[in-house]
């Protein structure tokens, strides 16, 4: 029962934050409730026994991607968003679209009676040891082509964020 | 206690509507980018849910790459955002319509 009642929060939380990212129109209020979204998010990891994954939850999306946003929306220094015309029409016709889908795939999906297993929480389902193992083990090579991508998206940052002068003018002499 | 698998399949799945809802209606090209985060969150609590499920650790793991995937994504993306603003001074998607100054 309290697993359920746990879950009825956060699910609440998460939702209301992806409602709030919605209404809102100014970037930043955006960006902080997409970092409550994600907080209430590894909570619900946490409900289902991924506790190592609940953690990466909270230090990569919370702590460095929406740090990034964040210093982009200031360093920007993003005001409110204006309203032009075009969205008008995604608003009409979306919304109701959107919602029908949902009302229908939630209704297919809670039409089926399957239950997860029972997993309380720290009940190490998830553990790091067992996680590595299968990381490092069965998963190296797309492990490894993953750090080349990233190593890829940071010279692409460097190289896209810098001035363009800069960049065309080669490396600098005057020291 | 149990909870439903389908729970949370309806609350990811609530998740990544929410997103496709942004990704629409939002003009603001950041909202627009933290739209797509949300869609890939949604789809990572469906992941674990399943890993939960089935019993497979290796879910989890999918998760770890789409966060990998993400972190990269959001790098080279505001990057990109950046340099459209340092030349259009502007972040709406809607005056960004042009292909050559």
């Amino acid at each position: 029962m309290l697993h359920l009642i746990l879950f009825l929060f956060f699910g609440t939380i998460c939702v209301a934050g992806a409602v709030n990212l919605l209404v809102q129109s100014h970037p930043i209020n955006s960006a902080l409730s997409l970092i409550v979204v994600m907080a209430s998010l590894s909570a619900e990891y946490l409900l289902l026994g991924a506790e190592f994954v609940a953690a990466v939850q909270v230090l990569v999306y919370a702590g460095a991607i929406m740090v990034l946003f964040l210093i982009t929306i200031m360093l920007l220094n993003a005001g409110k968003e204006e309203r032009t015309k075009g969205s008008r029409v995604a608003t009409m016709l979306g919304v109701p679209g959107v919602v029908i889908g949902t009302v229908l795939v939630a209704w297919t999906l809670l039409g089926r009676s399957s239950t997860t297993q029972s997993v309380s929480i720290g009940a190490l389902w998830g553990a790091p040891k067992d996680i590595a193992r299968l990381l490092f083990h069965d998963f190296l090579l797309p492990f490894e082509i993953t750090s080349v991508l990233i190593l890829i998206a940071i010279m692409g940052a460097v190289v896209l964020a810098s001035k363009p002068e800069a960049a065309a003018r080669g490396p600098r002499k005057d020291g | 206690m149990d909870i439903p698998l389908s729970y949370y399949l309806v609350l990811s799945g609530i998740l990544f509507v929410c997103g496709v809802l942004g990704f629409l209606i939002k003009r603001n090209i950041i909202t627009i980018f933290m739209s797509i985060e949300l869609m890939l969150n949604g789809v990572n609590l469906s992941f674990v849910a399943f890993a939960a499920h089935w019993h497979a650790l290796s879910g989890q793991v999918f998760v770890f790459f789409v966060m990998v995937v993400a972190a990269a994504e959001a790098a080279v993306g505001l990057a990109i955002i950046i340099a459209v603003y340092r030349t259009r001074e502007t972040l709406n998607v809607d005056r960004v319509n042009l292909l050559k100054l």
